[in-house]
């Protein structure tokens, strides 16, 4: 599964652009699932299993986009202006590189900032891809680029850029293989730009119409130095969503997910996530409402290009995954 | 391919001299209502006052798009009176308050005069005059006696005027669109099923839009606005960096903003048609901002949207500027586009 981890996380797909990790996962999905399509917006939806009398139809979604960059003007210089593709901070760019979806690779640079102790604006920032001049450099307005990190494995933690949420959509992946038989109508859902307001999970949830929702995503941490007051840990199983600050689980969901993982002895804890969500949060709201949650992958250093995330907590949410959906469901 | 000539020009005088602030949009709609009857196949009224019309293609299986263009402009609202014909207000749609201070105004269906008024400079500090007047210290005067009520809509009273290359007026945004998708209904090209949207409320979130794309369910949507150019020098001789869009460069075809990510697909024909048809066109730099197209490609299952806009300067404000050229460009972009458009464009994969 490292492998796959490394092969998804190093793909570079920027949110509205997820043309190549599509192919990456379609490549994965395709002798396991019964049906693949993609829509208008781009989402790869895989069907699995026809619905029994003790089944659903249950919407799965994974986000496949990723942060990024988009060029906003090529200076007489050659240097790229930018504004960002989702939540980027300017802290973690500095120094950093990119590489823009045509291949072209580039570093971040600053304007000379006044003051070294204070983080520099987006407009402060740009690109050097080593173009001297507007006429040379390979980027035109409107490329897009990803952040350029090396995989790494450090046994028991893997760090990666867009861990959030390739993780997720290898856990997806494995459940998928893993996955003996289902009473369910099951639409493994791979999304489009959840990184910039969840509008892929808005359109496929609209298209499956589904009885119930689950996003699987990453969440943050409060187990580092002088970190968030959150209660997730690294290490200690799959998250179970409670609240963030877009959406309200579904208790049933709650209690759906509690229970077939004490059932099926996975350690798993509660998430109550401050800031952000997640696909779950536009599936709730499709048509006349869903009952929706989420499993989370606890993560430290989201948005930022070094990932990390726990290996067993990831296997033991493929376990809970699978466990999920393998049985019949009642809310 | 007609092009914009004189009898446009003077439409979108009309248009522009209309008032349709946000929720509001009734006199522009019967102008638009005027214009296409017995041109368009099917014509209604939806509950939030879209206009929905259609122009039927010459096959039956073609491609139905659907072109959006917003009635609506920024504006303000009567919402208090103190007495005298003097109002509070409150701002419609995305306006700085430091451009309201001083302004001439038309109020309600009768269009009016007033004024938002302040204290003259004879009996303000220096230390006063450094600082923004605040929304809840101003307020419209029309006088005692004018027959204006709460809930009454007011738009900067400004008229429209040609002025060589150049149109000045209010509510270019988003008159300019409204005007070229009459024209588009006028001359529809027949490969396609044009689904024309006159949406409401664009200004305040994209809300007729969302109800119009819904209704419509098209295979791919355009939609038509106007944005912002920043293109002025910047101070110091330094390179302008953020100019959002360049006067004279033709229609902005939009990559990104911050409601949409224009499908691939549909820019790269736009672009194709543009050098084929040697019609100039530009990129918008991408960023902030948002056209109906946000609440459109969210639409049901998903609807691949492009924007496209034409370029002005000082957007939002009493007065705004557009070049006629960009104009006509956009209007022929757009037409030469469509007419060029087959089922194939959206076979591949986004």
């Amino acid at each position: 599964m490292k492998q796959l981890i490394q092969k998804l996380t190093e793909t570079f797909s920027p949110s509205g652009y997820e043309s190549a990790i599509r192919e990456v996962i379609r490549a994965e999905i395709e002798p396991l699932a019964d049906e693949i399509r993609v829509d208008a917006l781009g989402n790869l939806i895989a069907r699995k299993g026809t619905i029994s009398s003790t089944g659903r139809r249950i919407m799965l979604a994974a986000h496949m986009d990723e942060i990024g960059l988009i060029a906003t003007h090529i200076e007489e210089t050659g240097f790229i202006r930018f504004a960002g593709i989702g939540g980027i901070r300017p802290l973690a760019l500095t120094g950093g590189r990119v590489r823009f979806v045509s291949g072209v690779p580039g570093v971040i640079g600053t304007d000379r900032l006044p003051d070294l102790a204070t983080a520099p604006t987006l407009e402060q920032c740009y690109i050097d891809v080593g173009a001297t001049s507007r006429k040379d450099c390979p980027v035109k307005i409107g490329e897009v680029c990803g952040f350029e990190r090396p995989f790494l494995d450090m046994g028991k933690r893997l760090v990666a850029k867009s861990m959030d949420d390739r993780i997720a959509c290898a856990v997806m992946i494995e459940a998928l293989r893993d996955l003996k038989h289902t009473p369910h109508e099951l639409y493994f859902v791979f999304t489009t730009q959840e990184e910039v307001g969840v509008r892929g999970a808005t359109t496929s949830a609209f298209g499956i119409d589904p009885e119930i929702g689950l996003a699987v995503d990453v969440t943050g941490t409060g187990d580092t130095p002088r970190g968030s007051k959150m209660e997730v840990a690294l290490g200690k199983g799959p998250a179970v969503k409670v609240k963030d600050s877009g959406m309200l689980a579904d208790p049933r969901i709650v209690q759906w997910m509690e229970r077939t993982a004490e059932k099926a002895k996975i350690p798993c804890q509660r998430e109550i996530l401050e800031g952000g969500s997640t696909d779950a949060r536009a599936i709730q709201l499709t048509r006349g409402g869903v009952p929706a949650g989420c499993l989370s992958i606890p993560s430290r250093y989201i948005h930022t290009p070094s990932e990390m995330v726990d290996y067993d907590d990831v296997l033991q949410s493929v376990r809970l995954l699978t466990a999920l959906v393998s049985n019949p469901v009642k809310l | 391919m007609p092009t914009l000539g004189n009898t446009q020009l003077k439409l979108l005088e009309k248009l522009c001299n209309a008032m349709a602030v946000s929720g509001d949009e009734g006199e522009v709609r019967t102008i638009v209502l005027d214009e296409i009857k017995g041109v368009v196949d099917d014509v209604k009224v939806d509950a939030l006052g879209n206009v929905l019309a259609v122009k039927k293609g010459r096959s039956a299986g073609c491609l139905r798009v659907m072109l959006s263009a917003h009635m609506d402009e920024v504006g303000f609202m009567l919402v208090a009176e103190d007495g005298d014909g003097i109002f509070r207000f409150e701002m419609v749609g995305g306006m700085d308050v430091r451009q309201l201070v001083g302004k001439p105004v038309w109020v309600g269906k009768g269009h009016l005069p007033g004024v938002i008024g302040a204290r003259p400079i004879h009996l303000t500090t220096p230390e006063e005059r450094k600082k923004t007047i605040p929304l809840d210290a101003l307020r419209i005067d029309i006088g005692p006696g004018a027959k204006a009520k709460l809930g009454d809509r007011a738009v900067f009273a400004t008229r429209f005027q040609h002025n060589g290359p150049s149109l000045v007026a209010k509510a270019l945004d988003n008159r300019l669109g409204v005007t070229t998708l009459i024209e588009m209904l006028k001359n529809a090209p027949t490969n396609i099923e044009l689904l024309a949207a006159f949406t409401v409320q664009e200004e305040n979130g994209l809300r007729g839009a969302k109800v119009a794309a819904h209704a419509f369910d098209p295979d791919l949507a355009i939609a038509m606005d106007s944005t912002p150019a920043n293109d002025l020098p910047a101070w110091g001789g330094e390179e302008n960096v953020a100019y959002n869009t360049i006067l004279g460069l033709g229609p902005a075809i939009y990559v990104a903003d911050s409601s949409t990510f224009s499908d691939p697909r549909l820019v790269r024909h736009f672009l194709a048609v543009s050098e084929a048809e040697k019609i100039p066109c530009q990129l918008r730099q991408p960023g902030g901002g948002g056209t109906d197209a946000g609440a459109i490609h969210k639409g049901r299952a998903g609807i691949p949207s492009l924007s496209v806009s034409v370029p002005h300067r000082y957007s939002h404000t009493a007065a705004s500027i557009a070049r006629l050229d960009d104009w006509r460009h956009t209007y022929n972009l757009v037409h030469a586009a469509l007419s060029r458009i087959t089922p194939n464009l959206l076979a591949g994969e986004r």
